[in-house]
């Protein structure tokens, strides 16, 4: 592979340049799914039926938690990155680990608040609204568990064989994923909990 | 476990369709025994990253599919043949024609399209690869796993039968409590991720592997053709991806979505469907379009008129196609407004696909015209299509649109669009890059002879469907009584479509009897045509082009060999290739497991094989194979073999 | 190609032959709405004919006269780039033939959704048509009476069918008197339509709702207003009234027949949120935000068509959708 020294590692072979460009096309169509979910949502938000509404169901202490969790995550990425820039294996490692941390804890926080709705009687089957809800949560959450894995593998391959052009460019292409989930998890915090909560 | 939804129950037809399926199967794995073939088939196909494999294994299990889509066609032709037909019942009538539109669409124009794109784009820019050759092994694995989790459908447990689009709330649980369309929402769903990782790769393939001096206004019109086209698929396959899931949702764990109580709205799937489902048509017609311009070029050896506006003209019909959805339901009452404009921006779509017969049209004037079998495809394209355009100009008004809804016109209209805007166009294209794939061209005479069967057979077997729409027939009747006097213009359509599988079955004929007979082409350019492809050997050597060629103009082989501009300027030097890999394979074979299992709701195995996939993902994170090098001397010696000279 | 040309020909004279042909059932229409589409497409066909006849010229033209022949063998084709001008023309017509066809569109499209211009002094009769699996129940709401898989109505008199389904989404069809328009669940649609001539016309679900749907037709029987009144009055006398556990069994049944009862469904079960009045007051205004709007706020009032024993009734069909009377017809005008 030729490596091009005056880019930064992640962009330094034209298969690693490909991947990312690659991967913000994927972001595109990430894009498009979720614009379809939050639309779904946006239809079916008054059909609730005979369930609860987001004003009953929706409290801010839980919200506030995850929003600051997630937040927080990605500043610790960027981090990462930085480091890995500098080629700090063991700083890029610790905020990577950190980041995955988080990831984890956000999941713990609304795992429990998916309990809590189920015991109030707020179920996927009770009405339109709940689903929509659940599945676009869900999909959210789902795409964290996802990059919870995904991050402990690259985390893993960095360990073994620390930071060269492959491993750059998986971490680098992982923060744009994080970074994505951020910002999906920004308008669900405006739009489906600040929104509901009014 | 109940084995009894597993069961089909039916007459002659499910218990022929399971013997045949059976005796295939069988059939296969002996015959790969006795030749001692499994080895090769690992190592040379299932393994294979090559785009040019994978691409001829996308026209394979098009052609099946084909053939499949056609016997559902020949049976509902012959069920509704005459009135009062005892051939098929209602339940069985449902499940083929909505098995057949499926197919015919998702499992036979968009794989033969992605077919042809995957053998011919990266040659068409220069390229030695698509930008990620495992992914492209990962998209045709989920795609073929996700048709065959559709195909099994028909002997194990039951097909889809609520329609293609599978309106809601016919298609719930209450109205269709078969698992008919639990695999219509997983086999959609895995085949659809694979669809949408294509659009990726080939986006990042075009933007950034082209040869040197391949600006964008340089590329072939099929190459322009095929990244509009996946541009679309990244932004409406999503959509697709959430109605399925959805679906999934209300049918498989009680959600409420699309459902009569508790707030659920059917008219929601209407919407998400055909928000994907009408950028979808343009996804199998938009490459259709890239195929004649490029065929049309070279056998009127002209230069494609009017290029800028042919381009032009299909950016403007990928964004008209985003907005054009409810045309499929003016009669849901949205009131005038809504219908209006979308009545209008329907009809727009006609302003740049007339650009583009025309630039056609302009294209063959002052030509020199010869008739080869992919030009007389692309001929009878012209006028056949543009009934299908003019039809559809009449149904995008909304108020005539109130009687033309649901009818055969319908039917007639967009067979019209499709058969010559897309079926013709892969028959073009399987005709024209034949040779430059396996080295000799199919016989002239054969393939000529299948295409006036087709062709008339086609206007038999569509056109009197119009009429019978005009009559008041509507379609998805799996029976009417002889008053209605629908009877004869159904059995002159019926004849049409036997003519079609005769068609059909020449043009196979021809495949098998070329392969006997026909000469190997040594020069690579039988056609003396235009653009790259033709620049390299045929059949295609792995490495695509021993040296990357320099593009200075538009048409660029054809360019070089006018002008005597050396067309590959470098030293012939070790090539880099990706490995082989199984692991899209597996990965495809542990997502039908899966797809399975989701369909007759066995969560404990689904579970496992949803955790072997997040394994296998896992394991493919891990790889560290970097690929290898085809030294200097092999590649001199393949070049060549393959110009017939003796090593 | 010459084997084509006279296939073509065929088919084109077969299209202009349809006109005259009565067997044409949407070409030959007998209410004032169906005759507006009839006449819309039959412009179409003749518009769409002339782009034909162009682009075949053309077609023709060009591969006959330059086709590879012995005598141009030597003959090296130009290189072109294309034409501005030529460009320009052929995306300037068809611009000015959409353009044309889009006033079209709104106009007829408008016509059809609205009462027929003829009719608009006249008080519509107003009838519920609901879709179950596979029938179709038409309810009086004023006469107080009901029929299922039949429907008659008074010639020359404007009728307001208000549509909903028991199931799946279907869509109410009678080609010589109107264009069709689904019939849903959670929703009313409103299709507006009379007929100029006494006579029996098919209707039918046009869309596609299960095993049943092949046979999922209707008679419309268009009489005098004398005739019509002699029968509900008669329907009045005679029926059995329709009871809330007769009309759930009817729901349950696959193939009904006929049925006539003297009175109606709309008492114990009534339709869903209106979504026709809304359109009809708000005129062409509406958007589909609103749209959308209007089905949630319907939900609420209208949770659900299902039978439901609670809901009391006090002889008008719903405030909601009472019937327009004359006053606030003769505003909206």
């Amino acid at each position: 592979m030729k490596i091009d020294a005056s880019k930064p590692l992640e962009y330094s072979t034209e298969e690693n340049s490909n991947k990312i460009f690659g991967f913000w096309v994927f972001l595109g169509a990430e894009i498009a799914l979720f614009a379809t979910l939050f639309t779904v949502y946006f239809v079916l938000v008054d059909r609730f039926a005979s369930g609860p509404n987001g004003s009953e169901l929706f409290e801010i202490g839980p919200v506030l938690l995850e929003t600051f969790l997630l937040l927080t995550s990605s500043f610790t990425i960027g981090l990462a990155i930085h480091a890995m820039r500098h080629g700090y294996k063991k700083a890029m490692m610790f905020f990577f680990g950190i980041t995955l941390l988080m990831g984890l804890g956000f999941l713990a926080i609304e795992i429990t608040e998916f309990f809590t709705y189920v015991h109030e009687g707020a179920t996927l089957q009770t009405s339109a609204f709940l689903s929509s809800l659940f599945v676009l949560l869900g999909t959210h959450g789902a795409h964290v568990t996802f990059g919870f894995l995904w991050g402990t593998a690259i985390l893993i391959q960095i360990k073994r064989h620390g930071i060269n052009p492959a491993t750059a460019n998986k971490s680098f292409i992982f923060s744009l994923y994080w970074h994505f989930l951020d910002v999906v998890w920004i308008f669900i915090f405006s739009y489906v909990y600040l929104k509901g909560l009014m | 476990m109940d084995l009894e939804k597993f069961k089909v129950h039916g007459g002659v037809l499910i218990y022929g369709a399971m013997v045949s399926i059976a005796l295939a199967t069988l059939a296969i794995i002996i015959g790969l025994t006795v030749f001692k073939k499994w080895g090769y088939l690992w190592r040379e196909w299932l393994t294979t990253v090559d785009h040019k494999r994978i691409g001829v294994m996308y026209i394979l299990a098009a052609l099946l599919m084909l053939f499949r889509g056609g016997i559902d066609a020949l049976m509902m032709r012959l069920q509704t043949a005459a009135p009062e037909m005892k051939f098929l019942d209602a339940q069985h009538y449902n499940e083929v024609f909505t098995t057949h539109g499926l197919i015919m669409i998702l499992f036979m124009a968009m794989p033969f399209i992605i077919g042809l794109m995957n053998v011919i784009v990266p040659l068409q820019i220069g390229a030695r690869d698509v930008a990620f050759p495992r992914l492209n092994a990962v998209s045709f694995w989920l795609f073929f796993f996700g048709a065959m989790l559709l195909n099994i459908s028909f002997v194990i447990g039951g097909s889809p039968d609520a329609g293609w689009s599978a309106y809601f709330p016919l298609a719930s649980i209450e109205f269709s409590p078969t698992v008919g369309n639990n695999y219509y929402s997983l086999a959609l769903q895995i085949s659809g991720i694979g669809t949408m990782l294509t659009g990726v790769n080939f986006i990042v393939t075009i933007l950034k592997m082209r040869a040197p001096g391949m600006k964008l206004m340089r590329m072939p019109m099929f190459t322009w053709s095929v990244l509009i086209t996946n541009v679309i698929i990244v932004f409406a396959f999503p959509v697709l991806t959430i109605a399925l899931a959805l679906m999934m949702f209300d049918r498989l764990f009680g959600s409420q979505f699309f459902t009569m109580a508790n707030g659920g709205m059917d008219m929601l799937w209407a919407n998400l469907f055909w928000v994907w489902g009408h950028p979808e048509v343009y996804i199998v017609i938009l490459p259709a379009f890239g195929i004649y311009s490029d065929i049309i070029s070279t056998f009127s050896k002209k230069n494609l008129y009017g290029y800028t506006s042919m381009v032009a003209s299909m950016v403007i019909i990928s964004l008209l196609s985003f907005l054009v959805w409810a045309h499929h339901f003016y009669t849901m009452g949205q009131g005038v407004m809504v219908n209006s404009f979308f009545s209008i921006t329907t009809m727009a779509i006609a302003v740049p696909t007339g650009v583009k017969i025309f630039n056609w049209l302009f294209t063959l004037r002052k030509g020199r015209i010869t008739f080869t079998t992919p030009m007389l495809y692309t001929l009878a394209f012209i006028p056949i299509f543009t009934i299908g355009g003019v039809t559809g100009v009449m149904l995008a008004m909304a108020s005539a649109d109130y009687q033309y809804h649901n009818t055969m016109f319908l039917v007639a209209h967009f067979h019209y669009v499709l058969i010559p805007g897309a079926v013709f166009a892969v028959i073009a294209g399987f005709h024209y890059w034949f040779p430059k794939v396996f080295g000799f061209r199919l016989n002239e005479r054969l393939g000529k002879h299948a295409f006036w069967w087709i062709i008339i057979s086609f206007n038999v077997a569509f056109f009197p469907l119009f009429i019978l729409g005009l009559m008041g027939m509507t379609r998805r009747m799996y029976t009417y009584s002889a008053e209605t006097g629908f009877g004869p213009l159904n059995m002159v359509s019926f004849a049409g479509a036997l003519g079609l599988a005769i068609g059909f079955v020449i043009l196979v004929y021809n495949i098998y009897w070329s392969t006997r007979y026909m000469p190997r082409d040594t020069t690579g350019d039988p056609w003396d045509a235009r653009t790259l492809e033709w620049a390299t050997n045929s059949p295609i050597p792995a490495y695509n082009f021993a040296v990357v060629p320099t593009v200075t103009d538009r048409d660029a082989f054809w360019v070089s060999k006018q002008e005597n501009i050396p067309l590959f300027k470098d030293q012939i030097k070790k090539i880099h290739m990706p490995s082989n890999t199984g692991k899209p394979f597996i990965l495809g074979v542990i997502f039908f497991f899966f797809g399975f299992f989701m369909v007759f709701s066995m969560w404990v195995p689904a579970i496992v094989s949803g955790v072997g996939i997040l394994i296998t993902l896992c394991a493919m994170s891990f790889d560290r194979d970097h690929g290898f090098y085809i030294p200097e001397k092999e590649i001199i010696a393949t070049e060549k073999k393959l110009r017939g000279e003796t090593v | 190609m010459n084997k084509k040309g006279p296939l073509y020909a065929l088919f084109l004279s077969l299209i202009l032959l349809l006109p005259g042909c009565s067997s044409i059932t949407v070409l030959n229409p007998k209410g004032p709405a169906a005759r507006t589409i009839s006449d819309t497409i039959i412009l179409s066909i003749l518009v769409m004919l002339g782009v034909l006849a162009v682009v075949y010229i053309l077609y023709i033209f060009v591969i006959v006269k330059y086709r590879a022949k012995k005598s141009n063998e030597g003959y090296v084709p130009p290189h072109e780039e294309g034409n501005k001008w030529l460009e320009a023309i052929w995306i300037a017509i068809p611009i000015i033939i959409v353009s044309f066809l889009s006033v079209v569109t709104v106009k007829s499209t408008s016509a059809v959704e609205n009462v027929a211009a003829d009719y608009k002094n006249q008080k519509p009769l107003v009838i519920y048509a609901s879709s179950s699996n596979w029938k179709w129940h038409f309810s009086y709401p004023e006469e107080g009476i009901e029929t299922v898989n039949y429907v008659n109505i008074p010639v020359h008199r404007a009728v307001e069918f208000r549509l909903y389904s028991f199931s799946s989404i279907t869509s109410f069809w009678v080609p010589q008197l109107a264009g069709q328009k689904y019939a849903m669940n959670d929703m009313l649609t409103t299709l507006h339509l009379s007929a100029d001539t006494v006579g029996s016309y098919l209707g039918r679900n046009s869309n596609f709702s299960g095993k049943g749907f092949a046979h999922m037709e209707f008679e419309t029987l268009v009489m005098p207003q004398k005739d019509y009144d002699g029968w509900v009055k008669d329907v009045k006398e005679t029926a059995q009234p329709l009871t809330e556990d007769e009309f759930k069994a009817l729901l349950k049944t696959d193939f009904v027949g006929r049925k006539t009862y003297s009175s109606n469904h709309l008492t114990f079960s009534p339709p869903p949120g209106n979504h026709g009045d809304h359109m009809s007051h708000d005129g062409m205004e509406m958007d589909m935000d609103n749209g959308n709007m209007e089905h949630k706020e319907n939900k609420k009032i209208h949770p659900s068509p299902a039978p439901s024993s609670e809901t009391i009734f006090d002889g008008k069909p719903d405030t909601e959708v009472q019937p327009v009377d004359d006053s606030t017809h003769e505003g909206h005008h």
